[in-house]
């Protein structure tokens, strides 16, 4: 196996062994966190696919995570109040089913990142970043400013959401869910990563125009991948909101968007396992920084800009050394 | 003469005040190299962009394959079988030699979005990568990183993607750029295999390869053609020799 591959287990092992670990201890909120860090990395993981592959820097996956958040506030809220969504032209209920919300949060991050990209993947560079962020902003200020889902308040769903055959209040066993899930997501990343559309898109990063000559549009690649890299970040987002039973417009605000980028950059741009690394790396700072400062993030902040002079590779490429050539 | 594969019609382009290409008609017929020569600046890379499509003309017509294709992109292009090379390699220079060529199999396979099984364990874009690689002699640096070779074999490995899309012409700017005298004779070789399975147009500045390889040469001078004919022809040429080849009689 080769070191990268060795850092990955070991980080899917720790990401495993660290909850069960305070599961024993009976530290609870230990679990949570690292739900957190499962959910966070899954996000991570969607960007990193456009961002990492694609070399697409999106500050807008906000947008994607907070339509996967309001997915599952605006389907449970419903189904807590037993109001349907739509009376007419037929009546649609909400639910309380996990697997359907993830179902319908993929669905609309999937259509919100189809529109978003293919207006923005027309630019390029600091302009794409400029329309990302921009369109992310857009849905930040509609939320504030849509009473019927709790405006800038935000909604409270008292119950989590149910999962058939676990006690998802439970936290290991919702962590599990989110665990799972994040092993399936980095699967078929990694799937992706390998496949012949990864390598074009990989390609369409480095020299555009090569692909064109071989008779491939890199704007449908990108296309793609960043329809793709939103619906797992969306996945994450219904994740989220159940994991605080709370959703808010500040899913979808900008810093939302920074965050994700923030931890995909510090675990390893286009490295498989970089936003496990990154965003459990994210999580232990905030929890033992945030204990002591509220100002934390100005550390983080150092970080950051650590990472970005000396170690460009990230936490993984830094330990891992240079990509294995038959990646 | 049979019916020529690639025809560039009354083209022309400007660049502000700048002529860079003032009515330019050339053609490509099959089976032959029909070489572009002319000192620097004369227009060469600006028509070669047009032929590829990466620019479109101000006036005139470009066909291929019997089809109007001015107003065709660089993909369209593609995969009606342009196999072009470029002047400075343009390659993923992270990637393997080996998946550079896969690269160019997958759009000659014409279907690039396939998301599950490994690029490097399809069969048929093996093949056919591999068989371009071979064939120019980069079997062994298949799995060498793409910015570890040396500048020759970059522009070999140019010539190989080229070769993985089976072209119906090549269009080949400056494949010789930079390569020693041994580098330059090996590729001059396989150019002159190459041309029985698609024509050629090559720009080069290296003389010896365009005497060597050329049937026919078309000399462009500030944006206009100002011969087209043989080898003997073009050397002969009072006006090639006066604007080009710098002889003073």
């Amino acid at each position: 196996m080769s070191r990268e591959g060795l850092i990955n287990l070991a980080l899917g092992l720790g990401l495993l062994a660290f909850p069960l670990w305070a599961e024993w201890a009976e530290e609870p909120f230990m679990i949570t966190l690292s739900t957190r860090v499962a959910i966070l990395a899954l996000a991570g993981v969607g960007l990193n696919l456009s961002l990492g592959l694609g070399g697409l820097v999106s500050l807008g996956h906000a947008a994607f995570f907070g339509i996967g958040g309001y997915a599952m506030g605006i389907l449970a809220s419903h189904a807590q109040s037993y109001t349907p969504i739509f009376e007419w032209p037929l009546v649609i209920e909400g639910t309380k089913a996990m697997p359907v919300i993830w179902l319908v949060a993929i669905a609309a991050a999937g259509l919100l990142a189809l529109a978003i990209g293919a207006l923005s993947l027309r630019t390029s560079g600091v302009y794409f970043i400029m329309i990302t962020l921009a369109f992310g902003q857009m849905l930040f200020y509609f939320a504030v400013s849509w009473p019927a889902y709790g405006g800038e308040d935000g909604l409270s769903i008292y119950v989590r959401n149910a999962f058939p055959g676990l006690n998802t209040l439970v936290p290991l066993q919702f962590f599990l869910i989110a665990y799972a899930l994040l092993m399936a997501v980095l699967g078929l990343a990694a799937l992706i990563t390998r496949s012949p559309f990864g390598l074009a898109l990989d390609a369409a990063r480095q020299v555009p125009v090569r692909v064109e000559t071989v008779g491939i549009a890199p704007y449908r690649l990108r296309l793609i991948a960043f329809v793709i890299s939103g619906m797992i970040t969306g996945l994450a987002g219904a994740l989220y909101a159940d994991l605080n039973r709370f959703v808010s417009p500040a899913m979808f605000n900008w810093q939302t968007s920074g965050e994700i980028v923030i931890l995909v950059i510090l675990g390893g741009t286009a490295r498989l396992f970089g936003p496990v690394a990154g965003a459990a790396f994210f999580v232990a700072l905030e929890h033992l920084l945030g204990g002591v400062s509220d100002y934390w993030r100005i550390y983080l902040g150092l970080v950051l800009l650590a990472v970005v002079l000396f170690a460009r590779g990230g936490i993984v490429g830094t330990l891992a050394g240079r990509e294995a050539a038959d990646g | 003469m049979a019916e020529p594969v690639l025809q560039v019609q009354g083209v022309s382009k400007s660049f502000g005040a700048l002529a860079a290409s003032q009515d330019v008609s050339l053609d490509l017929v099959p089976g032959e190299i029909h070489a572009l020569i002319g000192p620097n600046g004369a227009g060469k890379s600006t028509l070669i962009q047009q032929i590829a499509g990466a620019l479109r003309p101000d006036a005139g017509r470009i066909r291929f394959m019997g089809r109007d294709v001015t107003q065709l992109g660089i993909v369209q292009r593609a995969r009606l079988g342009l196999g072009r090379t470029f002047q400075i390699s343009a390659l993923a220079m992270e990637h393997t030699v080996l998946q550079n060529a896969l690269l160019g199999a997958l759009g000659a396979s014409g279907r690039p979005y396939r998301f599950l099984r490994p690029a490097l364990r399809d069969p048929d874009l093996r093949r056919r990568a591999e068989a371009a690689l071979e064939r120019v002699g980069l079997s062994e640096q298949m799995w060498m990183r793409t910015s570890d070779l040396s500048h020759g074999q970059r522009r070999t490995l140019e010539v190989a993607v080229a070769l993985t899309l089976a072209p119906r012409a090549f269009v080949m700017d400056e494949p010789m750029a930079g390569l020693g005298t041994s580098g330059s004779k090996r590729l001059t070789g396989l150019l002159d295999e190459l041309r029985h399975e698609a024509p050629i147009l090559l720009v080069e500045h290296d003389m010896d390869a365009v005497f060597a390889l050329a049937d026919r040469i078309s000399v462009l001078v500030y944006g206009r053609i100002i011969a087209t004919g043989t080898v003997e022809e073009i050397r002969a040429d009072p006006e090639v020799r006066r604007a080009y080849l710098g002889e003073e009689d």
